[in-house]
């Protein structure tokens, strides 16, 4: 079966989108949030719909830098887990299907994560997209964007190493 | 401290997280707020884990409550006129916090000027000679 056909594009989009669930339901801290993704391709988008119990000044009103900070974070490890995970279900190393399963791959740690904010965050929703500078073996290094209404006018930005969990074999 | 300066005191700090919706959706507990220094804790609760396998909370977690503490310092400082935004913030994780164990964090600010507080900040969980995390950030002194 040299010239086995493909699967169809729908069962591959929901073998992809059921193991990248799999991945962000498996953070407590991700639904406390209320983070979402949303994927094209192997890009990914993180969404943090607003709520009040992410306001650090009721005044302004404006995000808390710590909410802010935690879905930079968790844009990094998420897209730094996936672009691995891609390349692996990519070369059939690794079975989506698994994944979705519960067989969930072990995350990155953060080694450092320095955030920048750039201007105040708006009481409304926010999106993310990581960059991976390097991905090594054992470190990696992220960098991470993060908007409201706006593309070109990006609220905060980080950069993050992180340690990448170890792999059989 | 006269005791009703004390009392004043802990009205202030429970005043202060109580008006941070985020600061209480993550169970922060103030501790002594003043002088540019300030105390803050946030016990242990299975919402905020961020590794599901061991349990241990999530940075993200670990950094809004720096974060948190870091601008209670600012804010306390004597030449604060009020009020403080995050410029930018740095926190280094030197190890998982130990599951259910709750995290406390201590911020001074180690100089500030008329528009700038410079602050660090430690994170300690039931071990206090091995800190969880540290942080260093810039916060502007006053609303912008």
């Amino acid at each position: 079966m040299a010239n086995a056909r493909p699967d169809p594009v729908q069962i591959v989009k929901q073998r992809r989108d059921a193991a990248l669930g799999a991945l962000v339901s498996s953070v407590p801290y991700i639904g406390f949030l209320g983070v979402e993704f949303d994927r094209r391709g192997d890009e990914l988008t993180a969404i943090m719909p607003y709520a009040e119990k992410l306001i650090g000044n009721p005044v302004l009103p404006a995000l808390h830098g710590g909410a802010t900070a935690a879905f930079l974070e968790i844009t990094a490890i998420i897209g730094l887990s996936w672009s691995v995970l891609w390349e692996e279900i990519e070369a059939g190393n690794f079975d989506a299907s698994a994944v979705a399963g519960g067989k969930v791959p072990r995350l990155p740690k953060t080694i450092d994560f320095t955030v920048d904010y750039l201007r105040s965050g708006l009481p409304r929703d926010a999106y993310a997209r990581a960059h991976v500078n390097r991905s090594g073996r054992r470190y990696a290094s992220v960098r991470v964007e993060a908007w409201q209404d706006n593309r070109a006018r990006p609220f905060a930005q980080a950069t993050g190493h992180f340690l990448m969990p170890r792999r059989d074999g | 401290m006269s005791d009703s300066k004390n009392k004043e005191n802990e009205g202030f700090q429970r005043q202060f997280i109580e008006a941070l919706p985020h600061a209480v959706a993550l169970g922060m507990v103030p501790g002594s707020m003043g002088d540019g220094r300030a105390e803050l804790s946030m016990p242990y609760n299975e919402k905020l884990i961020g590794d599901p396998e061991t349990g241990v909370i999530h940075g993200g977690a670990v950094s809004a409550l720096m974060d948190t503490c870091c601008g209670a310092a600012a804010i306390s400082h004597p030449d604060s006129p009020g009020g403080t935004a995050t410029i930018d913030l740095r926190i280094d994780y030197m190890r998982a916090a130990v599951p259910g164990q709750c995290i406390r964090a201590e911020a001074e600010c180690y100089h500030v000027t008329r528009s700038v507080a410079f602050v660090r900040a430690r994170a300690l969980d039931d071990d206090p000679e091995r800190p969880v995390a540290t942080a260093t950030g810039t916060f502007t002194m006053g609303n912008d």
